[in-house]
């Protein structure tokens, strides 16, 4: 089973203001998109888990003119906290390369 | 004198401060911009800058951006609009760079009209707005505790367009804004001109990061035409491209949605809307809307919550490195026990915390690798700065000399300074994520205006 860093080109993840992070997930192209964008990996259960919050809360964006999809979840502590280890929440993407589609 | 059928606004930079080239401005100024404007502010990078109302650049990278920027607006007529100065836009923050806008005038000989919007509130009046219940929590948080707001360090507004576009019927050259949404310094212009809605805003979230909607992000600003019922975008750099590609990617960008996006007084809705290439280097963005809702401000606050003191050393030992989660479990066993033998119950509520940075201090989760090196950084975190530091000193010896078992012989860890703890202040939190109600967008801004013009001749 590939991994996800094997179809996308490009995967990332922002601070959507202090109290929500976003991962944009660039597939390769068009057919990578249609392939994997309804993996059951990329549910909210299973993003959820990855995370450690509710599933209730995940928010999913399917965006086909750009073979993205988008993952929006609620910090599980506001940005900058005294335990905060990632402040513009720019690596909480590296936690999905691996898993499996 | 370009006759047009669309209002320009030239964005040189998706934040003032982080770098502006003159050349870049020109260009844009002579392809018939009419308006400059950028935005300053971001709760990006934590919530220190507003609760401390300390700029995230220097000061001398403010003032080489905003001098360029203010020799253009003197040069072209054309007004020069700045969003969330000093990185909050709290008062202080706005006060901060009008200070500098000052020291530039005087240098270089300029004489605007400058208005100042200070959008900054005052804590008991947010507790009454709460108490009367003219405040929304938004989500994830799902309540509203009137107290919250009285706890905050500072508290700010997040503006709409109406201000920026009252400053400028009352004569302003240049506006400098407090806290405002991105989109709203850009859109302002268009707005008051009688461009569509739809395409106002939605050009103005494309242009807030300046040239991130093309392809080379870093080549300077970008150029949005506005116009009835669409609007062009382009860089102003002639090596620079946007593409129907990287324009519409950047509706993605810090939104968790990529399709709406609320704002004061609205909400845009680009789910519609179409990109299209007019040529090699901009796009043609039909089909946005703006659905007007009941005008609200989003509120940000901040406040102090504890202190921190931390150490740091570096760990090259293969015998810790080997099982790493234990021997951290073991260390941090020690370290508290050390401290409740010594500070006890002095030490009140504080917190150890242990972050290898090499092997897991990002995520915090075990890993199975076994790193050749790691940098561990000890955080120790109390009610007073003072308690922080006897934190860090009582675990002093064993955090740079931990052995790998009792018997061991002690090793010394590699540490890089002396004093060994570095103190690092409070530490911040956002306290707030809510929106106030509010009849008319501007009763909870003040404005001022500073004619240097008038000074100079009276």
């Amino acid at each position: 089973m590939p991994k996800l860093m094997d179809v996308c080109r490009h995967v990332r993840s922002k601070n959507a203001g202090p109290f929500w992070i976003t991962v944009d997930l660039f597939f390769k192209d068009a057919e990578a998109y249609s392939q994997h964008v309804d993996a059951l990996a990329l549910q909210p259960e299973a993003v959820a888990r990855v995370f450690g919050i509710q599933s209730s809360a995940v928010k999913r964006f399917p965006v086909p003119d750009l073979d993205v999809l988008k993952l929006s979840f609620p910090r599980k502590v506001p940005q900058g906290g005294v335990l905060e280890r990632d402040m513009h929440g720019g690596q909480q993407y590296v936690r999905l390369l691996s898993i499996e589609l | 004198m370009i006759s047009s059928s669309t209002i320009n606004v030239l964005v040189p930079t998706g934040a003032l401060g982080a770098g502006i080239r003159a050349e870049d401005v020109d260009a844009g100024l002579a392809a018939g911009a009419h308006a400059i404007a950028c935005d300053a502010g971001s709760t990006d990078s934590g919530p220190a800058y507003l609760a401390q109302a300390r700029c995230k650049y220097s000061r001398a990278a403010i003032k080489a951006d905003l001098a360029i920027l203010m020799r253009a607006q003197a040069r072209s007529r054309v007004p020069l609009l700045i969003g969330s100065c000093g990185t909050s836009g709290c008062d202080e923050a706005v006060d901060w760079t009008r200070d500098i806008a000052l020291e530039i005038a005087q240098e270089q000989g300029l004489e605007p009209r400058i208005a100042l919007l200070y959008s900054e509130q005052a804590p008991a009046q947010m507790q009454r707005a709460a108490q009367r219940e003219a405040i929304r929590p938004l989500p994830p948080i799902t309540t509203v505790d009137p107290s919250a707001f009285v706890q905050c360090d500072h508290i700010v507004a997040l503006m709409g367009p109406e201000p920026y576009v009252a400053a400028l019927e009352a004569g302003a050259d240049i506006v400098l804004g407090g806290r405002t949404t991105d989109t709203a310094v850009l859109a302002a212009v268009p707005l008051m001109r009688g461009m569509s809605e739809g395409a106002a805003w939605h050009a103005g979230k494309i242009a807030e990061c300046g040239g991130l909607c093309a392809t080379s992000p870093r080549e300077g600003g970008v150029m949005v035409r506005v116009g009835v019922d669409f609007f062009d975008v382009e860089p102003l750099r002639s090596s620079n491209r946007c593409t129907p590609y990287t324009v519409s990617a950047h509706m993605l960008y810090e939104n968790s949605d990529p399709f709406l996006l609320t704002e004061p007084g609205g909400v845009l809705d680009v789910s519609q809307a179409s990109y299209r290439a007019l040529d090699e280097r901009s796009v043609r963005v039909t089909g946005s809307r703006f659905v007007r809702t009941p005008y609200t401000m989003k509120l940000e606050g901040a406040a102090a919550s504890a202190y921190q003191t931390i150490m740091l050393t570096g760990i090259q030992d293969p015998k810790p490195l080997a099982d790493l989660g234990p021997f951290l479990s073991r260390m941090h066993q020690a370290l508290t026990a050390r401290v409740e033998e010594t500070l006890g119950a002095a030490a009140g509520s504080y917190d150890i915390s242990l972050r290898p940075y090499g092997w897991n201090a990002v995520t915090g989760i075990e890993e199975d690798f076994v790193p050749r090196e790691i940098g561990l950084l000890f955080v120790a975190t109390a009610a007073t700065q003072d308690m922080a530091t006897q934190i860090a000193k009582t675990c002093n010896p064993l955090f740079f000399h931990m052995p790998v078992h009792r018997e061991a012989e002690l090793p010394s860890y590699a540490f890089p300074f002396s004093p060994a703890e570095i103190e690092r202040g409070a530490v911040y939190e956002f306290r707030l994520n809510h929106v106030i109600e509010v009849d008319d967008p501007r009763e909870l801004v003040r404005t001022t205006f500073i004619n240097l013009g008038e000074k100079a001749h009276a």
